[in-house]
């Protein structure tokens, strides 16, 4: 499939704008923490899962859909929620905790929740697949042309929820995709030696749909895979399933020793960024000039600015607010 | 109140995820149906330390990280210690408890009696509770009265170093299934932060906490300020306050909630006439209300002010620190609860 070139330009800005995000995040949430790291201080308490490597599993994916298709994600979200166009100073001023963040600081960095865009995310593994499947049916019953995705990590493959998810999603032959960001880590637990295949996609087979493996972390070739995907979703075809190999240039969380990643693997992470690796093969081919290149850069920068300026300067919530929302 | 005498054995200072860890290994050395398995509890040690250097001195036979497949990995537990292993178990955070309690509030906890007494199941269910640090509503929730509702396993939940090595020692031990409920906050991992009085001397050699046996940790006349895990130390720190103020707190650790020491909570009160009871998690349908109806049942013609509860309200925890902070059980509060109970005469 030949992909266009406000697609790739599409695609470049939304990980350069992810990227930056998080460098903020990162930064931020040091503060206070240092010299002794304390989960508990700081303007960004708990825990922070960072998605720096994993950019073109979002904008290959979300490249094609629109607002009104559905998106779940996951514990490790940003780059997803950025990729689906949740409103970035909401996001920044939830993980803030501030009481103009997308849900008023209850939820934070693992639940960011943006109804305009129906995007969701949650901290338990495989929690939003069964969702992805009712929302995909949802969409289809009301008779238009909606979809979902539910993005998981390679561990959640091997979580109960996935297997009754995929079956149900393919008995109902509803337009779901479900899309696995294959880091090789759970934690500190490998894929090798938690998972029974070496490639999650096989598991597809089980449960009648097709699977589809996607190598090297590109956001072309993840692009054309979720292509076809998508298509079928939205055309009544029913669901698939993709693995996308992808890397985890950060910990776990943040705090992360890492300790149990091997010298060679940490080694060779500065030279696995996919970003630059697809700036400059864009560049190759003509594709990107140096000036697209640095307006990309400088209106990232510039979101990313303004979002953490209005997270900063937000209030923070009353405790009365605790109270609110719990029902409807 | 310890079981076993410990006097004159070498004792380190350690914090509860240490000893949790030295609980383990000697019980591992003693015997080689003790197994231990879990998310990241192999290379790393446990998320919470509580497993550190388990990996290196018993291998991987024995020390096993399993996938993300929670149903199985605490399915497969009851299914070894009904062919005479003895797992311990760990699930991360209770939280997840959602993805896996059919296995065990519907077996762990069941197939003793289902079995008329054939197949019990001596399992130990490690699991992490509370919060306090920022991390939302679905990794900090403490379910005491969750587990504690379901009948057929034991419940523990240890306050320092010294308990936690001998609860854990006496949950391994015992031929049931006990959930053992580590605090967050408690733990003594840097970053999580240390509560000071967790960290106490421990004995180098096993010995055990009777499951089912409270602590009187402070004396007093005044009024019964009950506690376990985290809110132990709110009381400890209440009853401080309040002796500025004149008044004498008792400070009771209960340390298991299933089974429950009544015995010593109603002695307590029976002395004292006035009970705060202080619990982290939720207010309503919890061990807050169950302890104050023990008490209205086993000692009403003592009470000399109605038992009050301080908890976390009846809302899902939040993120954002001005509001999860509040929530959480503090000493003003205890203070505040126990001098209006002395008000009354
Ligand atoms: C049901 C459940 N079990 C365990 C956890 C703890 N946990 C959080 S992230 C994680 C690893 C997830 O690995 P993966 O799905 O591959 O996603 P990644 O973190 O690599 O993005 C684990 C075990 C959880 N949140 N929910």
């Amino acid at each position: 499939m030949a992909i266009e070139k406000d697609v790739h330009h599409w695609m470049l800005r939304k990980m350069l704008l992810s990227r930056r995000f998080e460098e903020a995040i990162k930064a931020a949430y040091m503060e206070g923490k240092s010299p002794r790291f304390n989960m508990a201080d700081g303007p960004i308490p708990g825990e922070m899962h960072l998605s720096n490597g994993q950019e073109p599993c979002a904008v290959g994916v979300c490249a094609h859909l629109t607002d009104h298709d559905v998106v779940t994600a996951t514990h490790r979200p940003h780059h997803i929620a950025i990729a689906k166009g949740v409103d970035l100073k909401g996001m920044a001023a939830e993980i803030f905790g501030k009481t103009t963040g997308l849900s008023g600081g209850r939820g934070g960095h693992m639940h960011l929740f943006d109804q305009a865009v129906n995007f969701s995310c949650s901290g338990i593994i495989g929690e939003g697949m069964g969702p992805a499947v009712g929302a995909a049916l949802g969409r289809r019953l009301a008779g238009d042309e909606g979809i979902a995705v539910s993005f998981i990590g390679e561990g959640a493959a091997n979580q109960g929820a996935f297997h009754e998810s995929l079956n149900l999603a393919a008995v109902w032959n509803v337009g779901v995709v479900f899309v696995i960001e294959d880091n090789a880590w759970g934690i500190s637990v490998s894929k090798r030696s938690s998972t029974a295949v070496a490639s999650n996609a096989e598991r597809a087979v089980a449960y009648g749909m097709p699977g589809v493996r996607v190598e090297g972390n590109d956001p072309e070739a993840i692009y054309s895979a979720a292509g076809e995907a998508v298509e079928r979703a939205r055309s009544g075809g029913g669901p698939s399933l993709l693995e996308l190999s992808t890397v985890r240039l950060e910990g776990h969380f943040m705090g992360d020793a890492e300790q149990y990643r091997p010298r060679e693997e940490m080694d060779g992470l500065s030279q696995n960024d996919p970003i630059p690796r697809y700036s400059e093969s864009l560049a190759e081919r003509g594709l990107l000039s140096a000036e697209d290149q640095e307006n990309m850069e400088r209106e990232a920068q510039d979101a990313v600015d303004e979002a953490m300026a209005y997270a900063r300067e937000s209030a923070l919530p009353e405790v009365h607010e605790a109270y609110q929302c719990v029902f409807a | 109140m310890t079981a076993q005498a410990t006097q004159g054995t070498a004792s380190q200072r350690l914090t509860i995820a240490r000893s949790m860890a030295t609980a383990i290994a000697g019980e591992m050395r003693a015997d080689e149906r003790v197994v231990v398995m879990g998310e990241d509890i192999a290379a790393l040690g446990g998320v919470f330390g509580n497993c550190q250097g388990l990996l290196d001195e018993f291998g991987a036979e024995r020390v096993r990280d399993t996938p993300i497949s929670e149903t199985a990995f605490i399915g497969a537990a009851v299914g070894m210690a009904s062919v005479g292993l003895r797992p311990i178990v760990e699930l991360m955070f209770v939280d997840f408890f959602g993805v896996c309690m059919d296995a065990i509030y519907n077996l762990a906890a069941k197939n003793c009696y289902f079995s008329g007494g054939q197949t019990p199941i001596p399992m130990v269910l490690m699991t992490s509770v509370g919060g306090g640090y920022g991390d939302a509503g679905q990794h900090s929730q403490c379910l005491y009265g969750t587990f504690a509702h379901l009948p057929g396993m034991k419940v523990v939940v240890p306050s320092d170093a010294y308990d936690a090595k001998g609860l854990l020692v006496a949950a391994i031990r015992d031929p049931n299934p006990v959930v053992f409920m580590y605090h967050k906050a408690l733990q003594g991992m840097g970053w999580l932060g240390t509560e000071k009085g967790t960290v106490v001397d421990v004995p180098d050699d096993s010995y055990t906490v009777d499951l089912g046996k409270a602590a009187i940790k402070r004396p007093g006349s005044d009024v019964s300020l009950v506690g376990f895990g985290r809110t132990l130390h709110v009381a400890l720190a209440a009853a401080d306050a309040l002796a500025m103020e004149g008044v004498s707190a008792e400070v009771i650790d209960l340390r298991s909630l299933v089974p429950l020491d009544k015995e010593t909570l109603l002695g307590s009160v029976q002395k004292t006439g006035r009970m705060v009871v202080i619990d982290d998690d939720y207010l309503s349908f919890g061990v807050s209300g169950e302890l104050i109806a023990t008490v209205c049942d086993g000692a009403f013609s003592s009470l000399r002010a109605a038992p009050a509860r301080i908890a976390h309200p009846d809302v899902p925890i939040p993120f954002s620190p001005s509001l999860e902070r509040p929530l959480l059980p503090n000493v003003e509060q205890v203070v505040a609860a126990a001098r209006q109970q002395m008000e009354t005469r």
